[in-house]
Formats: C-alpha cells, sequence, structure tokens
C-alpha cells in the first residue's frame, strides 16, 4: 500500500476535505495505484535536468501603472452566498 | 442538406448571398435540439431567447454586408467558460449557482465576430475526466451509438457538433480534452499551442496545461474558429504576442514535399486497436499519396506522459481548486465556523473524481514529498519537450492515432480510474510540451464507430497541421458521414 489510510485523511484535512471511513478505503487504493504507476518514473535518468513549470516562457506582465475602469462592486459580488453592501459575511473566524 | 448539417463554410455562403438569414439557421438548431438532446444530453443550459436575439442582430450586420466568418453562425460552449449573465457551471456542485459577471476572452471575441450562442454544453467536473460521466449533472452519450461515451473531458461540445446541435463549438484541452471527443465523435478538434488563445475566463483546471480550441465539422471551420479566437491577450499573462498567420488562406497551400514524422514508440504501445491501427495506417497512405514525406521520428519519453501528466495536473489543480471555499461565489454549507464551513462546502460541492485528484496533488505537492513527485515530473517533462524539439527537427508535423481505441462503453473505465487516464496515453504529451495537436476524422471501426487522426505541430504552427488536415480531408470522404439519430 502506497498511501495509507491514515496518510489520505491527514492529505484530505490539509485540502478542507472531509471524507466518510469508506471514502479513505477507496481513495487509499485508488490513489496507491497511482502512485505505484508514478513511481516508474523513478527509472529515468533525470540528473542535471532543469524541470519544466511552463512549456512556453512565461514572464511577469506588467502594465501601465494607470488607473482603468473596474467592475462595478454590485455586479462583482452579484455571487457572493451572503453579503451586507459590499461586504461578504462569513461564519465567525475564531 | 439540412440547415442543422451545414458547415460553417457552407453556412456562411449562404448567409451572405441572403439564401437563408441566422434566424433560419438559428430556428434550425434549436429545432434540432429539441429532436435529439433527449437522445444525446449534450447541453447544460441552452441560451434561446439571447440566441434569437443574437441572430436578429446578426441579420441586420449581414444586410448591412458585414461577412465576419462568424457572423450568425449558431455555436455551442463547454460551460467551463464565462459567459456574462448567462450559468457556468463546469459541470460541478460547487458552481451550480454561478452566473459570471463578465464574459472570457473567447467568448467577447466569438460575440464581436457576430457569433450566436446556442447554449452550456455538458463536460466532465472541472474537465477531469475521458468519458463526460464525471458531470455532476447528467452523462452525454454519443451520437454515433447511445450506449457508449463520447469521450472527455468536452464530450457536449464535441456530440452537440458532430450531432447538428450546433453548427461548431469550442472545448478546452488539459491533456486531450479537445482531441479524444473529437476522434471519438467523428469531428475536426484542434488544441492551439499553449499562450496563442487567452484562457481570460476559462475555469482553470491545470493552467500550465490548460487551452481552449473549436470542435467542427470541417478543417477549414477549425482554421476560421481559431482565426476568431487566436491573439494576445492582456488579461491572460501566459498569452503570447506575436501575430496570427491567415489560416483559412494557409491550409489551401500544397502539402507536397511536407514532412509528417511517425514516432515509432506510439504504435508499439499496448492496446492499440486494430480498427485504430488500420485506420490510420490507410491514412498515412492516403498522405504520401498526396506527395508528403513519411519519416521515422523517436519520442522516447512520451511513454512517461501519463505518469508526469497525473502529478502535475493534479498539483496545479489541488491549488487552483482551493478558491472553492463558499466564501465569495458558489455553493456555501452554511456552518457555524469558517474552518467548518470550508469542509463542508467542499466536501458536498466536489465530486468524487475531483476530490481524488486534490488528494492526490495535495500529496505530491507536500512537505517530504514534493521533490520525489512533483520535482521528478516536472524534470521528466523537459525531457519530453526535448523530444519534441528534436522531433521537429526532422519533420513538419507528428502523425499518430488519438486514442487507443474508438469510443467505449458508458460504464466501462469508471470504476477504475488508472484505466481511464491510461486511454489519454497519445494526447497528454501535447500538452506537457505546449505543441498544438488536432483530430481529423480517418475512418470508421468493424462496428461503426468514428476514428480520428492526430497531428501535433510544434509551437505556434497550428497553419502546417490544419493544411496537412485539410487536404487528408478533400481526399477522404469520413468527415461527410453524420451520426444516424
Amino acid at each position: 500500500m502506497k498511501i495509507t489510510e491514515e496518510e489520505v485523511r491527514h492529505v484530505a484535512k490539509l485540502a478542507r476535505l472531509d471524507l466518510t471511513d469508506e471514502e479513505v478505503t477507496v481513495f487509499s487504493r485508488q490513489v496507491g495505484d497511482i502512485l505505484d504507476y508514478v513511481d516508474q518514473l523513478n527509472s529515468v535518468d533525470t540528473q542535471g535536468v532543469e524541470g519544466t513549470s511552463h512549456a512556453i516562457s512565461v514572464n511577469n506582465a506588467f502594465r501601465e501603472d494607470k488607473a482603468v475602469d473596474s467592475m462595478d462592486p454590485d455586479l462583482a459580488l452579484s455571487n457572493a452566498p451572503e453579503r451586507e453592501d459590499t461586504d461578504i459575511i462569513v461564519p465567525k473566524v475564531l | 442538406m439540412e440547415l442543422h448539417q451545414l458547415t460553417i463554410g457552407q453556412a456562411r455562403e449562404k448567409l451572405i448571398s441572403k439564401e437563408i438569414s441566422s434566424q433560419d439557421l438559428t430556428k434550425a438548431v434549436f429545432d434540432r435540439v429539441d429532436a435529439v438532446e433527449g437522445k444525446v444530453d449534450a447541453y447544460l443550459y441552452l441560451c434561446r431567447d439571447e440566441a434569437m436575439e443574437a441572430a436578429r442582430e446578426a441579420d441586420r450586420a449581414l444586410g448591412q454586408g458585414e461577412t465576419a466568418p462568424l457572423c450568425g453562425i449558431p455555436l455551442g460552449i463547454k460551460d467551463v467558460m464565462c459567459t456574462k449573465g448567462v450559468p457556468t457551471t463546469c459541470g460541478s456542485k460547487i458552481l451550480g449557482n454561478f452566473v459570471p459577471p463578465y464574459d472570457g476572452t473567447v467568448i467577447s471575441n466569438l460575440k464581436k465576430a457576430g457569433a450566436v450562442i446556442v447554449g452550456k454544453t455538458n463536460m466532465d467536473e472541472f474537465a477531469m475526466g475521458s468519458s463526460t460521466e464525471n458531470s455532476a449533472f447528467k452523462t452525454t452519450k454519443n451520437p454515433w451509438d447511445l450506449t457508449r461515451t463520447p469521450g472527455g473531458s468536452s464530450g457536449g461540445s464535441a456530440a452537440a457538433a458532430a450531432a447538428g446541435m450546433c453548427l461548431g463549438s469550442l472545448g478546452s484541452d488539459t491533456g486531450g480534452s479537445i482531441r479524444q471527443p473529437a476522434s471519438h465523435c467523428g469531428v475536426v478538434g484542434l488544441k492551439p499551442t499553449y499562450g496563442r488563445v487567452s484562457r481570460f475566463g476559462l475555469v482553470a483546471y491545470a493552467s500550465s496545461l490548460d487551452q481552449i480550441g473549436p470542435f467542427t465539422r470541417s478543417v477549414e471551420d477549425a482554421a476560421l474558429m481559431l482565426q476568431a479566437i487566436a491573439g494576445y491577450d492582456a488579461s491572460d499573462s501566459t498569452s503570447v504576442n506575436r501575430p496570427v498567420p491567415d489560416y483559412q488562406a494557409a491550409i489551401k497551400h500544397d502539402v507536397k514535399g511536407m514532412r509528417v514524422g511517425l514516432p515509432k514508440e506510439f504504435f508499439e504501445e499496448g492496446g492499440l486497436s486494430p480498427d485504430v491501427k488500420n485506420a490510420v495506417d490507410q491514412a498515412i497512405k492516403t498522405m504520401e499519396g498526396q506527395g508528403v514525406d513519411v519519416v521515422a521520428v523517436s519520442l522516447p519519453h512520451a511513454k512517461y506522459s501519463v505518469a508526469v501528466y497525473y502529478v502535475i495536473a493534479p498539483a496545479e489543480a489541488s491549488s487552483n481548486l482551493a478558491r472553492y471555499d463558499g466564501v465569495k461565489y458558489g455553493l456555501r454549507e452554511q456552518r457555524d465556523s469558517l474552518i467548518d464551513m470550508y469542509h463542508a462546502t467542499r466536501s458536498a460541492g466536489f465530486g468524487p473524481e475531483v476530490q481524488r485528484r486534490i488528494i492526490i496533488g495535495t500529496y505530491a505537492l507536500s512537505a517530504g514529498y514534493y521533490d520525489a513527485y512533483y520535482g521528478k515530473a516536472s524534470q521528466v517533462r523537459t525531457l519530453i519537450m526535448d523530444d519534441y524539439k528534436k522531433a521537429f527537427e526532422q519533420c513538419d508535423a507528428v502523425i499518430s492515432p488519438v486514442a487507443p481505441t474508438p469510443a467505449f462503453k458508458l460504464g466501462e473505465k469508471t470504476d477504475d480510474p488508472l484505466t481511464m487516464y491510461l486511454s489519454d496515453i497519445f494526447t497528454l504529451s501535447a500538452n506537457l510540451a505546449g505543441v498544438c495537436g488536432l483530430s481529423v476524422p480517418c475512418g470508421f471501426s468493424s462496428d461503426g464507430l468514428p476514428i480520428g487522426l492526430q497531428l501535433q505541430g510544434s509551437h505556434f504552427e497550428e497553419e502546417k497541421i490544419l493544411r496537412l488536415a485539410h487536404h487528408f480531408e478533400q481526399a477522404t470522404e469520413f468527415h461527410n458521414k453524420r451520426p444516424e439519430i
């Protein structure tokens, strides 16, 4: 078993997911199979090879420091689950 | 031919000559949708009123001499692209109630071109899947055989284009999600080079791999649609600022003396169905007959694509999908504390495949595993890119199958994610390398299912693969066959 049920529970907590016991068992098996498959990468010699995060070279895209019209706040917040004027209401943090 | 079956090129001629109006065409498409949607389930949302209004507007413009290629043409849009005032769910419950306050750049471009948006098409949740069975809302069927999948993740867009429920459509391709369903549904599907088409307003899955492209019923139509959506966009920091060629003109140039590269590794792959192999072999002969030279190339690291992809894509996804927390938009499962609300919202909103990939990605990025998984995968990604660079020194396009088999049965692979992932073996490497690729119909299996041929081109060389595909299409009849439904 490549990834234990305990590890699945831990990772799920990091990702803010609640899993049922049954989901933990199934994910542990399925994710384990996938990680076993991924292990074949260890047979590739990558000594001295730079990693690639983007296939096309990506640079910071700056724009001129000039004020432009932006979206109306009412429209921008139109999908908020709960709001008051231009504030989004959330449950208590602490 | 019935109006809903016309290619964009054919419809355009009739619109410009005033033989038909965009309202006639749009109505014919909605009649077709009404007749077959119950069987195909391609759409998540239909924009009837907005579409008829856009058609009236297009007719006015055409009346004043407008000749923009997509003016008055009814198109379907994968539900991963933001459409102002029209629900955009990404096939997920977590965005079930989301109505974007803006249009993605591709949508603005289509609207500027006068296109008519028919509706939003079904997809695997967050574009994660190869069969469209991971949609939270419905399962799209393959118009050629309703017991089979249309492929995925852009299955709704592919099925809609194949079944005449639009004249063309947009999809997105992160690991084959345009090319594979195009192959399974017998239409043309193009994944442009990374950076060619703006991703602004495309809901992110794996940002270094995602790219938007068209589904059409001819290669020329794909060129027309690419023309309308390609180009630099300051709103997408990965958009590349370089001139957009005239694709429609470029595809007509002769193919004599062009070179296609045959990667031997792609044909040694186990599980390649004899029908697919025969169709691709025949296609190569057809091209040779047109004066195209075939050369042997090698992509020795392509066989690691599935392993590399299923580290990198989930890693990027786990980070991208962290934004769905019930705070700013989308689903909220109300709880007394913020952390409990996060957990409840994400667990209720994401389906099993999305949760699985978030877990893989979070694990691969977590302390102690980062170098072993993400670091290693990104190094092998470099080797895959280097292979392509070498191959394109020897040829104009790499030729291969799109998928190892024709469309598989609904439910056939849903219990075994790894088997589903392995069906993407021929398409993933193009995304990892950022190169362009397309699928063009090249045959049918013994039981009548369509088969696609894949042509991959170097960065920003869409003209070459479109040109080869166009000439191949002109010499064959596969694209003229439509599913009986």
